[in-house]
């Protein structure tokens, strides 16, 4: 029989690199896909704030890779999944994380790329465990992945497979469902014993933890933007500045995004030539954007705010300079906002 | 221009020289770009990344090794990174 190929959906949690690893053991070519969403955590908050900068800046999925010795191909949907999390079709899970219609996509993709002539993959894996998360890994939720990714039975779920009924490839022995698994649940006890069993000391956390869209914070912030902007849209630079500093709202037609370090204000800088921003005039504040469209009067208030988180907060007056999308520079001389005139609602 | 690390001379210098402008792009994307255009390489071929998320220091060479790329020498340039790799076939 000519070696079989599967396509592996690694997260660079530690279920999909075991599902990898099972398949591979057994003789099987695997290659890893990883989708870029843009609600991904890792890499980009560790890229910005200056605090994470003793904290390796290694991409976990490609760091899966490396372990396991599979090429792995990164795909940007960034633009495709904004109808996922637009318009679930199965809804969302705590937050705003439509992790059913999320898995569905990501095996559809990968299906998708596997299948095409030129790179000519025979079946699909990914490391679903039954039960080990509420909203897309139960039971009732594996066929309906199964069936509505269009893989059907060319989707293995290594982790859980003696729970399943036979798929193509254990049934036409292109692997061995003897050598499969049949996790179940949420206990992580299994996974750590097959990670030890394989020689994997160092795994990332379990899947889940690595989508903005499962953070609360995170899917408020997104919530107040659809509110404020009157419409459920937003494109790629909207979710990347969500990720990054203080978001204050002091009207629905307008928010302050100011920088908490060094890193979010180097971040907050690429952004300054599109919107209308402030900085503080003769002592040390951070970098603030403005999103929407404020009067000259929210602008004053927004410089407020502003020196409010500067050095000067204290002082009677701080400068501030208000720089206009138009080239337009403002110098402003302001009262810093004591902290007490600054409502908690403001905070989204 | 400080050399962070060079990993022997370039190759051939007959060898095709590309660019990619990563710089401003968090990671994952310099990796998205660097893959997308090494797929319309060939082998030997030299592809230069530009960049300035410090992540790529660490992904560029992670994406080379799972693909059987060499990283030919990674510099710093006035605050970008630029990440040298020569396209090997795999």
């Amino acid at each position: 029989m000519t070696q079989k190929k599967a396509v592996a959906l690694i997260s660079g949690g530690l279920d999909s690199m075991l599902a990898a690893k099972v398949v591979m053991e057994q003789g099987v070519h695997v290659e890893g896909l990883n989708f870029y969403t843009g609600f991904c955590v890792e890499g980009h908050t560790h890229a910005i704030r200056a605090r994470h900068q003793a904290r390796p800046k290694r991409n976990n999925a490609l760091w899966v890779a490396q372990q396991l010795g599979i090429k792995l191909h990164i795909i940007d949907v960034s633009e495709q999944y904004k109808d996922i999390v637009l318009r679930p079709k199965h809804g969302y899970g705590q937050h705003l994380n439509p992790c059913l219609d999320c898995k569905i996509f990501m095996v559809n993709k990968a299906l998708a790329w596997g299948f095409m002539d030129a790179n000519g993959f025979d079946f699909v894996i990914t490391g679903e465990v039954i039960g080990q998360r509420p909203k897309s890994q139960r039971k009732a939720t594996m066929p309906i992945i199964a069936k509505e990714s269009g893989a059907d039975d060319l989707l293995l779920r290594p982790l859980c497979a003696k729970r399943l009924a036979p798929t193509k490839p254990e049934r036409e022995g292109w692997v061995d469902r003897e050598g499969l698994h049949g996790f179940e649940g949420r206990s992580r006890k299994p996974q750590m014993a097959l990670a030890a069993e394989f020689g994997f000391a160092d795994y990332a956390q379990p899947a889940g933890g690595c989508c903005f869209l499962t953070d609360a914070a995170y899917a408020a912030k997104l919530s107040d933007l659809w509110q404020a902007r009157g419409e459920r849209d937003y494109d790629l630079d909207d979710i990347m500045l969500l990720k990054v500093g203080r978001h204050i709202r002091p009207a629905r037609h307008y928010k302050l995004i100011v920088g908490r370090e060094a890193g979010e204000n180097r971040f907050l800088e690429g952004y300054r030539k599109r919107f209308l921003h402030l900085r503080t005039v003769g002592v040390e504040g951070p970098l603030a954007l403005i999103d929407g469209a404020p009067s000259r009067g929210d602008v004053r208030l927004a410089a407020q705010v502003l020196a409010r988180y500067s050095q000067g907060r204290d002082a009677a007056q701080v400068g501030v300079s208000a720089h206009h999308t138009n080239g337009v520079t403002e110098a402003l001389q302001v009262a810093p906002l004591p902290a007490s005139e600054i409502p908690r609602a403001w905070h989204v | 221009m400080s050399e962070e690390r060079s990993a022997g001379a370039p190759a051939a210098s007959n060898a095709s020289v590309h660019e990619v402008d990563a710089r401003g792009l968090l990671c994952p994307l310099p990796v998205i770009r660097a893959q997308d255009a090494a797929g319309a390489l060939a082998h030997g071929d030299l592809l230069d990344v530009f960049a300035t998320d410090p992540g790529t220091l660490h992904d560029i060479p992670a994406w080379c090794e799972v693909h059987g790329h060499r990283v030919v020498g990674t510099w710093h340039e006035a605050g970008d990174i630029r990440i040298r790799i020569e396209v090997c076939e795999t």
